[in-house]
């Protein structure tokens, strides 16, 4: 297995390579060949990996490929620890990597930076699965890192456009934040263990949480909530949790394939992943555990809120997956880890759909993203159509579609979660994600009916052009498409109530609320036909219908809703300041302190006083010093009289 | 009670003032020439003192002699001065420098 798992990783970094460095000898062909074919043969070894764990029933694997440095006793390697976690996320990560290299040949057709562009989505794929393989915190920081470049570089990928390269440098400053937490925390977890290794941490989970730290000193805290909370602010940073979510609706400046790839199926997953492998040490911190549920029901809640009202139509489905993301990590501050994986997993198929069907449309369109000026594709567009509403049904939970299953559960688990009688954690989580349910439906649907159904508000000149899109964008449209509808039917009753993850996820006794609900599982059948008796359904099928009267039956009355309601309409349009708060606040504060320091400080103090300063006051000196240097013999000479004169006059007077 | 370090105190002063007289300011022929008065004025009063103090009269009978010459010397110098100033139209010391190598 070894050399399968290597050349999973390695194959996507081979072609990435080839791809960008071989400049244009390779041709367009050339380079999305050889991308394809790398990642293809890494998703069927996913694949096969996948089925040697789960169906053989391998044992899991880790071990260390190379020894980069050790340090004092501290190791410092790369390795692999795949189990089954990893291998659901390999397939994951490697499927829509695939899906999303076929599209990108239909979408970036006449792109002048098409090799470039593959080139990326295959680094992209190698970082991924080197995060998502790793077996020590440093691999797993690198991998952590490189995902974040390649997704500064595809945001900013059209670097001609102003637009793209503020939302990059965005995308990057904010990232930064998150980082900066998850290295103090992986620091913290060298400083209580001094390993990186996953494996020998977990194992003194427990002597750790037994243990103090005093950051502040005079306040100790427990070691295990300090790290937890660090390591949540990294997962926080990447998977654009309030209030470091600001980066992911304007990283949609990138082309729509990574939008689809990085900013919704994969790497913002990874901060769910992370906190899901580290679950062994998140069971042991109440006060982590609590952080998370309720860093994650504001994003899913608030977030989804202000996708109402955007006008984008990937800045829709930006907010939306910052809400989905939202939902993923309250299930794991509910401890439902399993839950929060399943739904990563089926929203990394719709959501990847949900975009690429955007995309379509966008081509489609000649460029033009605002949902204002499209409506009534669907007769022009029918398979996009069609699968986009497959998308959108598995989005809402639409009984039997995939996010039914995961969704469902999920607010399922919270319901149960042992959260349940502690007041307000539990009904700010609950509620959360209960309204938000009503809330994703309210603007999933807004979004499909302005598109695909009313009125064509287009210009003629486009809608002369409007036209199916050709088969690499329909095809992984299609292929995409079918997990989002069945995958939940089949996985969920494995992947959230089998053991699937076996020791892959930890859960303490009194907090394990799905093998809860297990008990009272009766199959997907069962589940399907119990929806309607459900409030989550009855909350969908609201926002649905309420989204079908408002933007189709009378389209009239949006515009008196905004009109009534326009201080409500501004705080979200203006997405509850926040960027008004970070520039004018953090980005224009720290201007200011620079300029003051760089006035101050450095003009002032230490380039007028102390460099120029010492010269000055050196010249001044000698300026004086020099008007006893005459060179005339009787200058001295009265030097010499006043002197002899003042030392007679010392030898008389004082002594 | 004032002794002879005193006289010879103020004597010292009175010399070293004209010396630095003569060389700060070089300009005036006429304050260089007041400065040598003062000179020999100081040393005057050396001699009064060490006369007084040694009881030696000597030293009074130089001074009368000392205070005679320096009249003179200053009547011819100022004539000088004054032929100096009918040729130049300047008495500042540093444009005589007509004889200079």
């Amino acid at each position: 297995m070894y050399n399968y798992y290597l050349t999973i990783v390695l194959a996507p970094l081979a072609a990435a390579i080839v791809a960008g460095l071989s400049g244009k000898q390779l041709r367009r062909a050339g380079a999305h060949w050889i991308t394809i074919l790398a990642v293809g043969l890494s998703f069927a070894l996913s694949v096969f990996v996948l089925k040697h764990q789960v169906i053989d029933g391998g044992a899991v694997d880790n071990f260390y490929v190379y020894t980069w440095a050790v340090t004092d006793g501290l190791r410092m390697e790369v390795g692999f620890l795949v189990d089954r976690l990893t291998a659901l996320m390999m397939v994951v990560v490697t499927f829509v990597s695939l899906m999303v290299h076929i599209y990108t040949i239909g979408y970036m057709r006449d792109d002048p930076g098409y090799e470039r562009f593959f080139s990326y989505i295959s680094l992209f794929t190698f970082s991924m699965l080197m995060l998502v393989m790793s077996n020590n915190f440093l691999q797993l920081f690198f991998g952590w890192e490189a995902v974040g470049l390649v997704s500064y570089l595809l945001i900013g990928f059209w670097y001609k456009r102003e637009t793209a390269i503020v939302a990059n440098l965005k995308a990057f400053l904010v990232n930064r934040v998150g980082d900066f937490g998850f290295i103090l925390g992986i620091a913290a977890i060298v400083f209580m263990t001094n390993s990186l290794d996953y494996a020998t941490v977990f194992a003194s989970a427990e002597s750790i949480a037994a243990q103090d730290i005093e950051v502040i000193s005079g306040s100790p805290w427990n070691a295990m909530t300090v790290i937890c909370i660090l390591l949540f602010i990294g997962a926080m940073g990447k998977s654009a949790q309030a209030p470091l979510h600001v980066w992911l609706p304007d990283s949609m400046e990138g082309p729509t394939p990574i939008s689809a790839l990085i900013h919704a199926a994969t790497m913002v997953t990874a901060g769910i992943f992370m906190v899901a492998r580290m679950s062994p040490l998140y069971e042991l911190s109440e006060t982590a555990l609590a952080v998370v549920i309720i860093i994650g029901a504001i994003t899913a809640f608030f977030m989804g809120l202000v996708g109402i009202v955007q006008n984008d139509i990937k800045r829709v489905i930006a907010y939306s997956t910052l809400s989905q993301l939202g939902y993923m990590t309250v299930a794991l501050g509910a401890s439902a880890y399993s839950a929060a994986i399943f739904h990563l997993m089926t929203h990394a198929f719709f959501k990847a759909l949900l975009f690429l069907a955007a995309g379509s449309v966008i081509i489609a369109m000649h460029h033009e993203q605002d949902i204002r000026k499209m409506g009534g594709i669907r007769k022009y567009m029918p398979i996009t159509y069609w699968t986009a509403l497959v998308g959108t049904l598995a989005l809402i939970g639409f009984p039997g579609s995939s996010g039914f299953f995961s969704k469902d559960l999920l607010i399922e688990a919270v319901r149960d979660s042992h959260w349940h009688g502690q007041g307000a954690v539990y009904w700010i989580a609950y509620l959360s994600v209960l309204l938000g349910v009503f809330v994703t439906a309210l603007y999933s649907f807004r979004l499909f009916f302005l598109v695909f159904h009313g009125e064509e508000r287009m210009d003629d000149e486009i809608k002369s052009h409007l036209r199916e899109t050709p088969w690499v964008i329909t095809v992984p449209l299609v292929m995409l498409a079918v997990p989002s509808a069945i995958i939940g039917w089949y996985t969920v009753q494995p992947v959230l109530f089998g053991n699937y993850f076996g020791d892959a996820i930890a859960v303490a006794g009194n907090h394990d609320v799905l093998a809860k609900i297990g008990a009272g599982w009766h199959g997907s059948l069962s589940l399907v036909q119990h929806a309607v008796q459900t409030p989550v359904f009855w909350l969908a099928a609201g926002g649905a219908l309420t989204a079908w009267f408002l933007y189709v039956k009378r389209p009239d009355i949006p515009a008196t809703i905004k009109d009534k309601l326009s201080g409500l309409y501004n705080l979200l349009d203006r997405k509850y300041y926040f960027d008004d708060l970070y520039i004018k606040g953090f980005a224009a504060g720290g201007r200011a302190i620079g300029r003051t320091l760089s006035e101050k400080g450095d003009q002032f103090l230490i380039d007028g006083i102390l460099v120029n300063g010492t010269a000055n006051a050196v010249s001044r000196l000698a300026g004086v010093m020099r008007q006893l240097q005459t060179g005339y013999l009787y200058t001295y000479a009265f030097a010499m009289i006043i002197g002899l004169t003042m030392l007679l006059g010392w030898l008389i007077w004082l002594r | 009670m004032i002794g002879l370090q005193h006289y010879l105190t103020l004597a010292a002063m009175l010399f070293v003032l004209s010396i630095a007289g003569i060389i700060v300011n070089r300009r005036n022929l006429i304050l260089i020439l007041m400065c040598i008065e003062l000179m020999l004025l100081a040393v005057n009063f050396n001699f009064i003192a060490f006369s007084r103090y040694l009881g030696d009269d000597t030293g009074q009978v130089f001074v009368f002699f000392i205070l005679t010459v320096a009249a003179a010397e200053s009547a011819i110098g100022l004539a000088i001065l004054v032929v100096l100033f009918r040729n130049r139209r300047s008495i500042n010391v540093q444009e005589l420098n007509t004889m200079k190598g």
